[in-house]
């Protein structure tokens, strides 16, 4: 048995045990027993480490003894690639979802050690309940460490469709964000267990559930990313089950991150909030399903189907175990006493935020599982588009917004008329100067699309105003400079101004997808060299074709001049890659041709608009050429068939047949991105831990005065 | 090599898991979840009395809603000042 093997096993042992000792401990009150589960979780991190460790290892120096390297890797595979094609597999990834998850199980555990002490070892048997069965999904199931005897000379190679920067990172910050949220969603369980269900538990997650939707929000966009500028279909969003699967739990991860907060300082939400968390765990569980099981179609899932029994059975626990445990806690779920609030308040602003949320999920959800659904019901596998999508999410998207920019705005508990309409005066004006401005430029007036700019005005407006009146508050007391100032208010409330940044960064993101969908121009075009096609007031000619021979591939492509006007704007080359089919029947150029392909998007990015261009060769118009060389030389390897692939790709750049072109021009698309940069950094901000609080145990002359000492202090 | 490995790594989680059973730390430490509960809810009534002082300077919320406000919410503060003393059985204000 190999290193990796046997600490997969370990780790299948450890787990479970760690949960009995740690039920044990809980039951019997021996403080003991439960540091032995604590450490059992320390003992799985560490155990699963070295097994990631060897298979990491097995990646980077080629070892094809190992089958996983030896179907997703390769001897020509860069070594950037090589690094993250263990997460291109099914048994990898698993690996990683498990190896991410003793982490932060550790972290949580180790940073709660002196506290909830009557919560922890429940939540710590959760989190090694989630270790058991992704621990024995990959020893009997997905077995990373199954070894090829003998092992062959190279790899198949990464699926070419995964030879994209972002996709280095995008499954650890999908996973990241997935296997965080089970964090809250243990200690929730642990809290309905013990029937704690004070706000003790939530602030000891809090920073966790942010983290995880700060991850899962990169990773989306990650994903939105790596759709725009590798997949040739020119968008950045399909509502593919996969994207949806990974939104689910962010959505309803944002309306908790909302709701915790009036549990926190009202007592209010109870059993909300921890249906959501509960909501958001399973979810998450969920959307790794989704991926992994290959249940629905999706362009981004690369998992096989073997996995869906396991999975829906695990999830049928979670719902089950959810809903019973909430139902039976319901009278520790009222809240102690009837506490109101106004209409006009941030409590109330906050509950119609998670309506929405919530809502979005379920319209999502449903499209997302209507073809299982429909095959249910009617026998009939039916699946829903974009259009459908849109048609439901657009408003409550556009309502969404709205809030972004009204809740900053509000007071907690009570906000008075003439306060609400000093704080809303200068965001509506500036939203009413963006749509007017908009329809001045000629912009056509579809109402969705303006109303969301509008939003996005109104809420980065709000935003900007809440910043602005701190940093002139923090001026009138202190006299500092401007930026000092703001960073002393931004220091002082992390929390609150994280948050506020965070809402700029969706605004911008909104601004973005309004843009780009409601107003951007597409087109296809078929151009031989010398053509020009007219897109959005822009002239593309088709400079020149190109080719290129590498060992892996053999890649077609173009330049092309885009001007406006007459004036050069840019030059942009497209291209498309062939990768090699693994049939041994396939002639030794023709396989080439009947493998994986992949775009090589030529894009030129811009704060106003993207220009991107993607090219389709005619490889049918080279047919002939191709059966030929392939029928005279149907043996032809190394460098005779390397001369061969030459010979045709200097035949397609010397004599191109008309090319397909689709062509988009897109406005904004980048302040999306921008947009998640700027979320990022106000998630980062709202996670950071505040300055250590100054304890002063010392007794005080009264509680007044000492209340007083503690709240300047801390 | 392999085999030596396997049981180093065996020995070492076996050890860190079995340590607190062999190595007894005398030391009770550690909050309960009475004290936890009573932190949370300090912590989030100091930051619910800043908020309202905030939302005043801002003009969000008036002079007056201010100070009914202010006052209902140092009140619980103090309460939940004078239970945590008493949790934790440490000096008490007058």
């Amino acid at each position: 048995m190999t290193l990796g093997r046997a600490c997969l096993f370990l780790a299948l042992a450890i787990a479970p045990t760690g949960a009995i000792a740690s039920l044990y401990g809980a039951r019997a009150h021996r403080r003991d027993w439960v540091a032995v589960g604590r450490r059992s979780v320390y003992a799985l991190a560490a155990v699963l480490t070295v097994a990631f460790i060897v298979l990491e290892a097995a990646f980077l120096r080629s070892d094809f003894s190992f089958r996983v390297v030896a179907s997703h890797s390769s001897h020509a595979t860069p070594p950037f690639y090589k690094a993250a094609a263990m997460w291109s597999s099914q048994e990898g990834s698993l690996l990683l979802w498990v190896w991410l998850l003793s982490l932060w199980s550790s972290l949580v555990l180790f940073l709660t050690r002196h506290r909830l002490r009557e919560l922890a070892p429940y939540a710590t048997a959760v989190l090694l309940g989630f270790a058991t069965f992704f621990g024995a999904l990959v020893v009997f199931l997905a077995n990373p460490f199954q070894l090829l005897d003998p092992a062959p000379a190279d790899g198949v190679g990464l699926q070419p469709l995964l030879r994209h920067p972002s996709m280095m990172i995008h499954p650890p910050m999908l996973y990241s964000g997935y296997t965080l949220f089970t964090i809250p969603f243990a200690f929730a369980v642990a809290a309905l267990i013990a029937r704690r269900t004070d706000a003790a538990w939530i602030r000891a997650t809090r920073r966790f559930g942010l983290a995880a939707w700060c991850f899962l929000g990169i990773g989306i966009l990650l994903g939105a990313r790596w759709s725009w500028s590798e997949l040739g279909w020119g968008g950045y969003w399909a509502w593919d089950p996969v994207e949806n699967a990974a939104l689910m739990p962010w959505l309803v991860g944002t309306a908790y991150l909302h709701s915790f907060m009036v549990q926190e300082k009202r007592g209010l939400l109870k059993a909300w909030n921890v249906s959501l968390v509960l909501g958001a765990g399973i979810l998450a569980i969920l959307g790794t399903f989704l991926v992994r099981s290959g249940i629905l179609e999706s362009i981004h899932a690369f998992g096989g189907s073997t996995l869906g029994k396991p999975f829906l059975g695990f999830i049928a626990v979670l719902v089950i175990g959810s809903v019973a445990l909430v139902a039976s806690r319901r009278d520790e779920l009222r809240s102690p006493e009837a506490r109101s609030y106004a209409t006009l308040s941030r409590e109330s602003i906050f509950l119609v935020n998670n309506l929405l949320l919530v809502g979005l999920c379920f319209v999502i959800f449903w499209g997302t599982f209507f073809p299982l659904i429909s095959e249910a019901v009617t026998g009939n596998k039916a699946s829903v588009g974009p259009p459908w999508f849109d048609r439901y999410t657009v408003p409550l998207a556009i309502a969404l917004v709205f809030m972004a920019g009204l809740g900053p705005l509000m007071a907690w508990r009570k906000t008075t008329l003439a306060g609400a309409r000093r704080s809303l005066q200068a965001p509506v004006t500036v939203a009413l100067l963006v749509v007017v401005a908009l329809l001045a430029l000629g912009v056509p007036g579809r109402l969705p699309a303006l109303a969301l700019l509008a939003g996005t005005a109104f809420a980065i407006a709000s935003v900007v105003q809440e910043l602005w009146r701190g940093v002139a508050l923090r001026r009138a007391t202190t006299g500092e400079a401007p930026p000092a100032a703001l960073v002393s208010v931004v220091r002082q409330n992390r929390r609150r101004y994280g948050g506020y940044v965070v809402h700029a960064g969706i605004a911008l993101l909104f601004m973005g997808v309004a843009a780009s969908s409601a107003f951007q121009h597409v087109r296809d075009a078929r151009l031989v060299p010398g053509q020009t096609a007219r897109i959005g007031g822009y002239d593309v000619r088709y400079v020149r074709a190109t080719s290129r021979v590498a060992p892996e591939k053999v890649t077609l492509g173009a330049v092309l001049d885009v001007s406006r006007n007459g004036k050069h704007v840019t030059t942009v080359r497209t291209s498309r890659g062939y990768y090699p089919s693994t049939d041994p029947t396939a002639g030794p150029v023709g396989r080439y041709f009947d493998g994986d392909a992949t775009t090589e998007v030529g894009l030129q990015a811009g704060l106003r608009r993207d220009i991107w261009t993607a090219v389709q060769p005619d490889i049918g118009a080279m047919q002939r050429m191709i059966d030929g060389i392939d029928r005279r030389f149907p043996l032809a390897q190394g460098d005779t068939q390397g001369f061969l692939l030459t010979a045709v790709a200097q035949r397609y750049a010397a004599a191109p047949p008309p090319a397909v072109f689709r062509l988009i021009v897109s406005p904004l698309v980048e302040w999306i991105w921008l947009g998640g940069i700027v979320l990022a950094l106000g998630g980062l901000i709202a996670i950071w831990p505040p300055p250590a609080a100054r304890r002063r145990r010392a007794p005080a002359s009264s509680w007044a005065a000492r209340l007083g000492r503690e709240l300047s202090g801390a | 090599m392999q085999f030596f490995l396997v049981m180093l790594v065996l020995c070492g989680a076996t050890a860190l898991m079995a340590s607190p059973l062999i190595w007894r730390s005398g030391a009770a430490g550690g909050k309960g979840a009475e004290e936890a509960a009573l932190e949370a809810a300090k912590e989030a009534k100091f930051r619910e009395i800043r908020d309202a002082e905030h939302d005043l300077r801002t003009g969000k919320l008036s002079r007056e809603d201010h100070q009914v406000l202010d006052a209902a919410l140092r009140a619980e503060a103090i309460d939940l000042l004078r239970r945590l003393d008493a949790v934790r059985g440490g000096p008490a204000a007058t």
